[in-house]
Protein backbone atom coordinates (compact mmCIF):
# COMPACT_ATOMS: atom_id res chain seq x y z
CA UNK A 1 0.00 0.00 0.00
CA UNK A 2 2.89 2.21 -0.15
CA UNK A 3 1.54 3.48 -3.39
CA UNK A 4 -1.68 5.24 -1.32
CA UNK A 5 0.88 6.70 0.84
CA UNK A 6 2.47 8.56 -1.55
CA UNK A 7 -0.42 9.22 -3.03
CA UNK A 8 -2.26 10.87 0.12
CA UNK A 9 -1.38 14.80 0.30
CA UNK A 10 -0.45 14.86 3.62
CA UNK A 11 1.04 12.37 6.38
CA UNK A 12 -0.86 11.43 9.50
CA UNK A 13 -0.06 9.45 12.49
CA UNK A 14 -0.57 6.17 13.02
CA UNK A 15 -3.77 6.80 15.13
CA UNK A 16 -4.95 9.00 12.22
CA UNK A 17 -4.81 6.22 9.88
CA UNK A 18 -6.70 4.20 11.48
CA UNK A 19 -9.51 6.52 12.20
CA UNK A 20 -9.33 7.66 8.76
CA UNK A 21 -10.25 3.99 7.38
CA UNK A 22 -12.69 3.08 10.01
CA UNK A 23 -14.23 6.23 8.77
CA UNK A 24 -13.70 5.16 5.07
CA UNK A 25 -15.35 1.54 6.12
CA UNK A 26 -18.53 3.55 7.51
CA UNK A 27 -19.28 5.35 3.96
CA UNK A 28 -18.78 1.66 2.22
CA UNK A 29 -21.55 0.63 4.66
CA UNK A 30 -23.49 3.76 4.00
CA UNK A 31 -23.11 3.11 0.33
CA UNK A 32 -24.17 -0.55 0.53
CA UNK A 33 -27.06 0.14 2.81
CA UNK A 34 -28.29 3.03 0.45
CA UNK A 35 -27.41 0.83 -2.73
CA UNK A 36 -29.32 -2.34 -0.94
CA UNK A 37 -32.38 -0.37 0.25
CA UNK A 38 -33.82 -2.88 2.13
CA UNK A 39 -33.46 -2.20 5.91
CA UNK A 40 -34.63 -5.71 7.02
CA UNK A 41 -31.35 -6.79 4.88
CA UNK A 42 -28.95 -4.65 5.90
CA UNK A 43 -30.05 -1.47 7.95
CA UNK A 44 -27.68 1.83 7.64
CA UNK A 45 -25.27 2.88 10.26
CA UNK A 46 -27.61 5.30 11.70
CA UNK A 47 -30.17 2.80 11.85
CA UNK A 48 -27.75 0.30 13.82
CA UNK A 49 -26.75 3.05 15.90
CA UNK A 50 -30.67 3.98 16.49
CA UNK A 51 -31.14 0.19 17.64
CA UNK A 52 -28.22 0.15 20.08
CA UNK A 53 -29.26 3.09 21.56
CA UNK A 54 -32.97 1.63 22.27
CA UNK A 55 -31.23 -1.39 23.42
CA UNK A 56 -28.86 0.52 26.44
CA UNK A 57 -32.10 2.79 27.27
CA UNK A 58 -33.93 -0.73 28.15
CA UNK A 59 -30.65 -1.77 29.75
CA UNK A 60 -30.43 -4.76 27.90
CA UNK A 61 -27.27 -3.79 26.09
CA UNK A 62 -24.64 -3.31 29.02
CA UNK A 63 -26.48 -6.63 31.03
CA UNK A 64 -25.65 -8.63 28.06
CA UNK A 65 -22.17 -7.36 27.11
CA UNK A 66 -21.20 -7.70 30.57
CA UNK A 67 -22.49 -11.18 31.18
CA UNK A 68 -21.17 -12.10 27.91
CA UNK A 69 -17.55 -10.65 28.75
CA UNK A 70 -17.68 -11.92 32.51
CA UNK A 71 -18.02 -15.59 30.79
CA UNK A 72 -14.71 -14.41 28.31
CA UNK A 73 -13.11 -13.38 30.92
CA UNK A 74 -13.61 -16.45 33.52
CA UNK A 75 -12.66 -19.12 30.13
CA UNK A 76 -9.77 -16.81 28.98
CA UNK A 77 -8.22 -17.01 32.16
CA UNK A 78 -8.80 -20.90 33.21
CA UNK A 79 -7.53 -21.33 29.33
CA UNK A 80 -4.59 -19.45 29.88
CA UNK A 81 -3.62 -20.74 33.21
CA UNK A 82 -4.15 -24.83 32.05
CA UNK A 83 -3.23 -24.10 28.60
CA UNK A 84 0.45 -22.26 30.05
CA UNK A 85 0.65 -25.13 32.22
CA UNK A 86 0.30 -28.27 30.22
CA UNK A 87 2.94 -26.01 27.38
CA UNK A 88 5.42 -25.29 30.01
CA UNK A 89 5.56 -29.11 30.96
CA UNK A 90 5.25 -30.14 27.55
CA UNK A 91 8.52 -28.28 25.86
CA UNK A 92 10.62 -29.28 29.57
CA UNK A 93 9.85 -33.01 29.23
CA UNK A 94 10.95 -34.35 25.58
CA UNK A 95 9.27 -37.70 26.62
CA UNK A 96 5.98 -36.16 27.94
CA UNK A 97 5.45 -34.27 24.15
CA UNK A 98 6.44 -37.39 22.55
CA UNK A 99 3.43 -39.01 24.28
CA UNK A 100 1.19 -36.19 24.48
CA UNK A 101 1.37 -34.55 21.77
CA UNK A 102 -0.68 -36.56 19.62
CA UNK A 103 -3.53 -35.92 22.27
CA UNK A 104 -2.79 -32.06 21.41
CA UNK A 105 -3.56 -32.52 18.11
CA UNK A 106 -6.98 -33.86 18.77
CA UNK A 107 -7.72 -31.26 20.70
CA UNK A 108 -6.78 -28.55 18.05
CA UNK A 109 -8.87 -30.10 15.24
CA UNK A 110 -11.32 -30.91 17.54
CA UNK A 111 -14.30 -28.71 16.09
CA UNK A 112 -15.75 -26.25 18.80
CA UNK A 113 -19.56 -27.21 17.84
CA UNK A 114 -18.76 -30.89 19.13
CA UNK A 115 -17.26 -29.78 22.64
CA UNK A 116 -19.93 -27.63 22.93
CA UNK A 117 -23.10 -29.90 22.33
CA UNK A 118 -20.91 -33.19 24.68
CA UNK A 119 -20.27 -30.20 27.22
CA UNK A 120 -24.03 -29.34 27.39
CA UNK A 121 -25.35 -32.98 27.04
CA UNK A 122 -22.97 -34.23 29.39
CA UNK A 123 -22.98 -31.60 32.26
CA UNK A 124 -26.62 -29.82 31.26
CA UNK A 125 -27.35 -26.50 30.12
CA UNK A 126 -25.23 -24.95 32.67
CA UNK A 127 -23.35 -22.33 33.41
CA UNK A 128 -20.54 -24.59 34.01
CA UNK A 129 -20.74 -26.24 30.73
CA UNK A 130 -20.50 -23.50 29.05
CA UNK A 131 -17.40 -22.08 30.61
CA UNK A 132 -15.65 -25.75 30.71
CA UNK A 133 -17.11 -25.77 26.24
CA UNK A 134 -14.70 -22.64 25.84
CA UNK A 135 -12.04 -23.63 27.85
CA UNK A 136 -11.23 -27.01 26.41
CA UNK A 137 -11.69 -25.53 23.00
CA UNK A 138 -8.73 -22.72 23.99
CA UNK A 139 -6.77 -24.72 26.30
CA UNK A 140 -4.93 -27.01 23.34
CA UNK A 141 -4.02 -23.44 20.96
CA UNK A 142 -2.36 -21.61 24.34
CA UNK A 143 -0.80 -25.39 24.97
CA UNK A 144 0.79 -25.68 21.62
CA UNK A 145 1.74 -21.89 21.08
CA UNK A 146 3.62 -22.20 25.09
CA UNK A 147 4.95 -25.45 24.05
CA UNK A 148 7.04 -24.37 21.49
CA UNK A 149 7.75 -20.94 22.93
CA UNK A 150 9.02 -23.14 26.07
CA UNK A 151 11.17 -25.13 24.04
CA UNK A 152 13.41 -22.43 22.53
CA UNK A 153 13.78 -21.42 26.23
CA UNK A 154 17.73 -20.09 26.81
CA UNK A 155 19.26 -23.04 28.02
CA UNK A 156 22.57 -21.99 29.71
CA UNK A 157 20.48 -19.48 31.87
CA UNK A 158 18.66 -22.58 33.02
CA UNK A 159 22.75 -24.43 33.64
CA UNK A 160 23.24 -20.78 35.66
CA UNK A 161 20.03 -21.93 37.97
CA UNK A 162 20.97 -25.33 38.25
CA UNK A 163 24.77 -24.86 39.53
CA UNK A 164 23.12 -22.20 41.75
CA UNK A 165 19.68 -24.10 42.93
CA UNK A 166 17.93 -21.79 42.32
CA UNK A 167 14.77 -22.40 44.19
CA UNK A 168 12.08 -23.66 41.59
CA UNK A 169 9.77 -20.72 42.17
CA UNK A 170 11.91 -18.07 41.66
CA UNK A 171 13.19 -19.93 38.22
CA UNK A 172 9.52 -19.71 37.20
CA UNK A 173 8.57 -16.21 38.43
CA UNK A 174 12.46 -14.93 37.30
CA UNK A 175 13.69 -16.92 34.44
CA UNK A 176 10.83 -19.16 32.54
CA UNK A 177 7.93 -16.83 32.89
CA UNK A 178 9.80 -13.44 31.31
CA UNK A 179 11.24 -15.64 28.34
CA UNK A 180 7.87 -16.84 27.92
CA UNK A 181 6.05 -13.68 27.84
CA UNK A 182 6.34 -13.36 23.64
CA UNK A 183 4.57 -16.69 23.62
CA UNK A 184 2.21 -15.84 26.10
CA UNK A 185 1.10 -12.99 24.71
CA UNK A 186 0.82 -14.79 21.09
CA UNK A 187 -1.34 -16.89 23.04
CA UNK A 188 -3.19 -14.24 24.99
CA UNK A 189 -4.03 -12.74 21.71
CA UNK A 190 -4.98 -15.82 19.60
CA UNK A 191 -7.14 -16.90 22.45
CA UNK A 192 -9.00 -13.65 23.23
CA UNK A 193 -10.17 -13.57 19.65
CA UNK A 194 -10.97 -17.11 19.28
CA UNK A 195 -12.72 -17.40 23.04
CA UNK A 196 -15.32 -14.59 22.44
CA UNK A 197 -16.10 -16.12 19.35
CA UNK A 198 -16.81 -19.55 21.00
CA UNK A 199 -18.42 -17.77 24.09
CA UNK A 200 -21.22 -16.31 21.69
CA UNK A 201 -22.01 -19.27 20.03
CA UNK A 202 -22.26 -21.41 23.58
CA UNK A 203 -24.75 -19.15 24.60
CA UNK A 204 -26.36 -18.95 20.94
CA UNK A 205 -27.21 -22.64 21.80
CA UNK A 206 -27.71 -23.01 26.08
CA UNK A 207 -27.72 -19.91 27.85
CA UNK A 208 -30.42 -17.53 28.97
CA UNK A 209 -28.50 -14.08 28.42
CA UNK A 210 -25.81 -12.65 27.10
CA UNK A 211 -24.78 -11.52 23.23
CA UNK A 212 -24.90 -15.10 21.47
CA UNK A 213 -28.83 -15.09 23.63
CA UNK A 214 -29.74 -11.96 22.17
CA UNK A 215 -28.54 -12.98 18.19
CA UNK A 216 -30.60 -15.65 18.52
CA UNK A 217 -33.66 -13.50 20.19
CA UNK A 218 -33.18 -11.01 17.19
CA UNK A 219 -32.69 -13.38 14.63
CA UNK A 220 -35.73 -14.76 15.17
CA UNK A 221 -37.89 -11.53 14.79
CA UNK A 222 -35.30 -10.86 11.55
CA UNK A 223 -34.08 -7.73 13.58
CA UNK A 224 -30.68 -6.96 11.86
CA UNK A 225 -30.41 -3.79 13.21
CA UNK A 226 -29.88 -4.90 16.98
CA UNK A 227 -27.71 -7.90 15.86
CA UNK A 228 -25.22 -5.51 14.02
CA UNK A 229 -25.87 -3.30 17.21
CA UNK A 230 -24.80 -6.12 20.16
CA UNK A 231 -22.11 -7.20 17.65
CA UNK A 232 -20.36 -3.62 16.98
CA UNK A 233 -20.70 -3.28 20.84
CA UNK A 234 -19.12 -6.43 21.78
CA UNK A 235 -16.04 -5.78 19.02
CA UNK A 236 -15.68 -2.64 20.74
CA UNK A 237 -15.09 -3.52 24.00
CA UNK A 238 -12.39 -6.55 22.58
CA UNK A 239 -10.44 -3.77 20.50
CA UNK A 240 -10.42 -1.64 23.97
CA UNK A 241 -9.42 -5.12 25.95
CA UNK A 242 -6.35 -5.34 23.21
CA UNK A 243 -5.45 -1.44 23.14
CA UNK A 244 -5.54 -0.33 26.54
CA UNK A 245 -4.57 -4.08 28.52
CA UNK A 246 -2.62 -6.40 26.17
CA UNK A 247 -0.54 -3.81 23.71
CA UNK A 248 0.61 -1.75 27.37
CA UNK A 249 1.48 -5.45 28.90
CA UNK A 250 3.50 -6.10 25.88
CA UNK A 251 5.31 -3.25 25.66
CA UNK A 252 6.24 -3.51 29.49
CA UNK A 253 7.15 -7.21 29.37
CA UNK A 254 9.59 -6.47 26.23
CA UNK A 255 10.92 -3.50 27.52
CA UNK A 256 14.36 -5.13 28.73
CA UNK A 257 14.60 -5.52 24.92
CA UNK A 258 14.94 -2.48 24.12
CA UNK A 259 18.05 -1.95 27.03
CA UNK B 1 34.95 -30.95 53.18
CA UNK B 2 34.48 -29.75 49.88
CA UNK B 3 37.68 -31.98 48.29
CA UNK B 4 36.75 -33.47 45.23
CA UNK B 5 37.79 -37.11 43.47
CA UNK B 6 37.47 -37.64 39.57
CA UNK B 7 38.55 -41.28 38.91
CA UNK B 8 39.02 -42.40 35.14
CA UNK B 9 36.49 -39.60 33.61
CA UNK B 10 36.27 -40.19 30.01
CA UNK B 11 34.08 -38.11 27.96
CA UNK B 12 33.39 -38.40 23.70
CA UNK B 13 31.20 -35.93 21.62
CA UNK B 14 29.39 -37.66 18.77
CA UNK B 15 28.19 -34.67 17.11
CA UNK B 16 29.39 -32.94 14.50
CA UNK B 17 32.06 -35.01 14.65
CA UNK B 18 33.14 -38.00 16.48
CA UNK B 19 36.11 -36.95 19.04
CA UNK B 20 37.57 -37.94 22.83
CA UNK B 21 38.00 -34.79 24.36
CA UNK B 22 38.59 -36.83 27.98
CA UNK B 23 40.49 -39.66 28.22
CA UNK B 24 40.66 -41.47 31.52
CA UNK B 25 41.11 -38.25 33.66
CA UNK B 26 42.14 -39.05 37.65
CA UNK B 27 42.28 -36.11 39.52
CA UNK B 28 42.18 -35.47 43.65
CA UNK B 29 41.07 -31.49 44.89
CA UNK B 30 41.81 -31.26 48.45
CA UNK B 31 39.60 -28.91 50.57
CA UNK B 32 41.26 -24.97 50.51
CA UNK B 33 43.27 -25.82 47.32
CA UNK B 34 43.38 -22.80 44.72
CA UNK B 35 43.72 -25.30 41.44
CA UNK B 36 44.25 -24.00 38.32
CA UNK B 37 43.74 -25.96 35.03
CA UNK B 38 45.86 -24.59 31.99
CA UNK B 39 45.19 -25.77 28.56
CA UNK B 40 44.85 -24.75 24.91
CA UNK B 41 41.35 -24.15 23.13
CA UNK B 42 39.94 -27.22 22.68
CA UNK B 43 41.82 -29.02 25.35
CA UNK B 44 38.35 -30.19 26.97
CA UNK B 45 38.74 -27.44 30.45
CA UNK B 46 35.43 -26.24 30.10
CA UNK B 47 33.99 -29.66 29.90
CA UNK B 48 35.76 -31.06 32.80
CA UNK B 49 34.64 -28.11 34.50
CA UNK B 50 31.07 -28.76 33.01
CA UNK B 51 31.47 -32.20 34.39
CA UNK B 52 32.24 -31.24 38.31
CA UNK B 53 29.72 -28.94 38.18
CA UNK B 54 26.80 -32.02 37.35
CA UNK B 55 26.07 -29.88 33.76
CA UNK B 56 27.55 -32.71 31.74
CA UNK B 57 26.46 -35.79 32.71
CA UNK B 58 27.01 -37.75 29.79
CA UNK B 59 30.80 -38.89 31.02
CA UNK B 60 32.00 -42.35 32.02
CA UNK B 61 33.58 -42.23 35.35
CA UNK B 62 33.15 -41.21 38.73
CA UNK B 63 32.78 -37.73 40.59
CA UNK B 64 32.48 -37.54 43.99
CA UNK B 65 32.22 -34.92 46.55
CA UNK B 66 34.14 -35.76 49.91
CA UNK B 67 30.81 -33.99 51.54
CA UNK B 68 27.48 -35.45 52.74
CA UNK B 69 25.67 -33.09 50.84
CA UNK B 70 25.52 -31.35 47.95
CA UNK B 71 28.58 -28.29 48.03
CA UNK B 72 27.35 -25.02 47.60
CA UNK B 73 28.83 -23.83 43.96
CA UNK B 74 29.69 -20.73 42.82
CA UNK B 75 30.77 -20.32 39.34
CA UNK B 76 31.74 -17.66 36.34
CA UNK B 77 30.76 -18.98 33.22
CA UNK B 78 32.76 -18.11 29.72
CA UNK B 79 30.08 -15.89 29.30
CA UNK B 80 28.37 -13.70 31.77
CA UNK B 81 25.00 -15.82 31.88
CA UNK B 82 23.60 -12.90 33.64
CA UNK B 83 19.53 -12.50 33.42
CA UNK B 84 18.79 -9.80 30.55
CA UNK B 85 15.58 -8.63 32.12
CA UNK B 86 16.70 -8.03 35.75
CA UNK B 87 19.29 -5.32 36.61
CA UNK B 88 22.64 -6.26 38.07
CA UNK B 89 21.95 -6.28 41.68
CA UNK B 90 18.20 -8.42 41.23
CA UNK B 91 20.47 -11.13 38.69
CA UNK B 92 23.14 -11.11 42.06
CA UNK B 93 19.69 -11.43 44.51
CA UNK B 94 18.11 -14.12 42.05
CA UNK B 95 20.75 -16.77 43.45
CA UNK B 96 20.27 -16.40 46.95
CA UNK B 97 17.63 -14.22 47.94
CA UNK B 98 16.62 -10.77 48.88
CA UNK B 99 17.99 -10.80 52.05
CA UNK B 100 21.68 -10.51 50.57
CA UNK B 101 20.90 -7.20 49.36
CA UNK B 102 23.62 -5.48 51.54
CA UNK B 103 26.63 -7.87 50.68
CA UNK B 104 25.59 -7.85 47.06
CA UNK B 105 25.97 -4.18 47.20
CA UNK B 106 29.44 -4.90 49.05
CA UNK B 107 30.29 -7.26 46.32
CA UNK B 108 29.36 -4.81 43.53
CA UNK B 109 31.54 -2.16 45.09
CA UNK B 110 34.62 -4.53 45.33
CA UNK B 111 34.49 -5.40 41.27
CA UNK B 112 34.24 -2.11 40.98
CA UNK B 113 30.44 -2.01 39.57
CA UNK B 114 29.15 0.57 42.04
CA UNK B 115 26.35 2.27 40.33
CA UNK B 116 25.44 0.10 37.88
CA UNK B 117 22.70 -1.77 40.56
CA UNK B 118 20.22 -0.71 38.26
CA UNK B 119 21.26 -1.33 35.18
CA UNK B 120 20.03 -3.92 32.97
CA UNK B 121 22.96 -6.19 31.65
CA UNK B 122 22.62 -5.18 27.89
CA UNK B 123 23.66 -1.79 29.17
CA UNK B 124 26.95 -2.85 30.37
CA UNK B 125 30.18 -3.57 28.44
CA UNK B 126 31.34 -7.46 28.53
CA UNK B 127 33.90 -6.93 31.23
CA UNK B 128 31.24 -4.71 33.53
CA UNK B 129 29.11 -8.12 33.02
CA UNK B 130 31.76 -10.65 33.73
CA UNK B 131 32.77 -8.61 36.76
CA UNK B 132 29.10 -9.07 37.78
CA UNK B 133 29.16 -12.94 37.22
CA UNK B 134 32.16 -13.18 39.86
CA UNK B 135 30.51 -10.63 42.17
CA UNK B 136 27.31 -13.39 41.71
CA UNK B 137 29.72 -16.14 41.98
CA UNK B 138 31.32 -14.68 45.90
CA UNK B 139 27.80 -13.84 46.85
CA UNK B 140 26.87 -17.34 47.39
CA UNK B 141 29.70 -17.45 49.74
CA UNK B 142 30.29 -20.60 47.57
CA UNK B 143 32.12 -24.04 49.28
CA UNK B 144 33.37 -24.36 45.31
CA UNK B 145 33.97 -21.65 42.91
CA UNK B 146 34.77 -22.32 39.69
CA UNK B 147 36.09 -19.72 37.35
CA UNK B 148 36.30 -20.41 33.24
CA UNK B 149 38.44 -17.94 32.22
CA UNK B 150 36.99 -15.32 34.50
CA UNK B 151 39.34 -12.32 33.18
CA UNK B 152 39.78 -12.96 29.69
CA UNK B 153 37.97 -9.54 28.09
CA UNK B 154 39.29 -7.21 31.14
CA UNK B 155 41.93 -4.98 30.14
CA UNK B 156 45.32 -5.82 32.00
CA UNK B 157 45.01 -2.94 34.53
CA UNK B 158 41.51 -4.28 35.75
CA UNK B 159 41.80 -7.78 35.59
CA UNK B 160 45.08 -7.34 37.75
CA UNK B 161 42.86 -5.51 40.07
CA UNK B 162 40.44 -8.81 39.88
CA UNK B 163 43.19 -10.92 40.35
CA UNK B 164 44.01 -9.49 43.58
CA UNK B 165 40.36 -9.43 44.61
CA UNK B 166 40.14 -13.10 43.79
CA UNK B 167 43.51 -13.78 45.48
CA UNK B 168 42.20 -11.98 48.32
CA UNK B 169 39.12 -13.62 48.62
CA UNK B 170 41.08 -16.61 48.57
CA UNK B 171 43.13 -15.96 51.37
CA UNK B 172 40.33 -14.99 53.50
CA UNK B 173 38.03 -17.62 53.01
CA UNK B 174 39.91 -20.75 51.81
CA UNK B 175 37.49 -21.71 49.51
CA UNK B 176 38.56 -24.83 47.36
CA UNK B 177 38.49 -23.32 43.93
CA UNK B 178 39.14 -24.51 40.11
CA UNK B 179 39.95 -21.51 37.54
CA UNK B 180 40.24 -22.91 33.96
CA UNK B 181 42.70 -20.98 32.07
CA UNK B 182 45.00 -20.66 29.17
CA UNK B 183 47.18 -17.98 30.70
CA UNK B 184 50.01 -19.75 32.65
CA UNK B 185 51.20 -16.13 34.36
CA UNK B 186 47.31 -16.01 35.45
CA UNK B 187 47.27 -19.26 36.77
CA UNK B 188 50.36 -19.11 38.81
CA UNK B 189 49.97 -15.80 40.05
CA UNK B 190 46.44 -17.11 42.07
CA UNK B 191 46.98 -20.81 42.45
CA UNK B 192 48.43 -23.63 44.66
CA UNK B 193 48.67 -26.22 42.33
CA UNK B 194 48.74 -26.01 38.29
CA UNK B 195 47.34 -28.82 36.49
CA UNK B 196 48.12 -29.07 32.38
CA UNK B 197 45.56 -30.61 30.25
CA UNK B 198 47.08 -31.71 27.21
CA UNK B 199 45.50 -30.87 23.52
CA UNK B 200 45.86 -34.04 22.24
CA UNK B 201 46.13 -36.77 24.98
CA UNK B 202 42.32 -35.52 26.87
CA UNK B 203 44.39 -36.31 30.27
CA UNK B 204 46.19 -34.48 32.78
CA UNK B 205 49.92 -34.10 32.10
CA UNK B 206 51.58 -32.01 34.59
CA UNK B 207 50.64 -31.69 38.32
CA UNK B 208 52.79 -28.82 40.19
CA UNK B 209 51.92 -27.63 43.48
CA UNK B 210 53.20 -24.35 44.14
CA UNK B 211 53.55 -22.36 47.52
CA UNK B 212 50.30 -20.56 48.58
CA UNK B 213 50.05 -17.28 46.82
CA UNK B 214 50.30 -15.54 49.48
CA UNK B 215 53.04 -12.07 49.38
CA UNK B 216 54.21 -13.30 53.01
CA UNK B 217 54.66 -16.82 51.87
CA UNK B 218 55.58 -17.13 48.12
CA UNK B 219 59.13 -17.31 46.57
CA UNK B 220 58.98 -15.83 43.75
CA UNK B 221 61.85 -17.43 42.74
CA UNK B 222 60.20 -20.93 42.85
CA UNK B 223 57.52 -20.36 41.52
CA UNK B 224 59.03 -18.42 38.41
CA UNK B 225 61.02 -21.78 37.75
CA UNK B 226 57.81 -23.70 37.55
CA UNK B 227 56.26 -21.14 35.15
CA UNK B 228 59.10 -21.48 32.95
CA UNK B 229 58.99 -25.26 33.16
CA UNK B 230 55.63 -24.67 32.00
CA UNK B 231 55.78 -21.93 29.79
CA UNK B 232 58.07 -24.63 27.63
CA UNK B 233 55.74 -27.14 27.93
CA UNK B 234 52.78 -24.80 26.61
CA UNK B 235 54.91 -23.26 24.01
CA UNK B 236 54.74 -26.26 22.37
CA UNK B 237 50.91 -26.80 21.62
CA UNK B 238 49.14 -25.93 18.67
CA UNK B 239 46.05 -23.91 18.05
CA UNK B 240 46.10 -22.11 21.70
CA UNK B 241 44.52 -19.08 22.71
CA UNK B 242 48.16 -17.47 24.31
CA UNK B 243 49.99 -15.41 21.97
CA UNK B 244 53.29 -17.89 22.61
CA UNK B 245 51.41 -20.58 21.67
CA UNK B 246 49.96 -19.73 18.25
CA UNK B 247 52.61 -19.73 15.95
CA UNK B 248 55.45 -22.98 17.23
CA UNK B 249 53.56 -25.85 16.78
CA UNK B 250 56.30 -28.76 18.14
CA UNK B 251 56.38 -32.06 20.44
CA UNK B 252 54.16 -32.26 23.05
CA UNK B 253 56.25 -32.04 26.41
CA UNK B 254 54.89 -34.75 28.68
CA UNK B 255 55.78 -34.68 32.38
CA UNK B 256 53.54 -36.74 34.69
Amino acid sequence: MSWLAEALPVRLGAGWNRLLSLIVLLILWQVAATAVADPGLLPSPLATLRAGYAELVRGELLFHVGITLARVAVAFALAMLIGSAIGIVLGRSPMLDQIFSGWLVIGLNLPALVTMVLCYVWFGLTEVAAILAVTINKVPTVAAIVREGTKALDRPLFEMTQVYNVKPTRVLTHVILPQLSPSLMAAARAGLALTWKIVLVVELLGRPNGVGFQIRTFFNYFDIASILAYSLVFIAAVIAIETFLLQPLDRRLGRWRRA
Amino acid sequence: MTGLVLSNVTRDFTEPTSRNVLRGVDLAIAQGEFVSLVGPSGAGKTTLLRIIAGLDTTHSGSVAWQSARRPRMGIVFQEPRLVPWLNILDNLLLVTGPEARDRARSLLAEVELVGSEDALPGQLSGGMQRRAALARALLVRPDFLMLDEPLISLDAALAERMRRLLNAYWREHRTTTLLVTHNVSEAADLSTRILILSPTEGRLVADCALPPPDPRLRNDRAVSVVVEELRRMTHAWPHGDSPENRDTPGPLVRVS
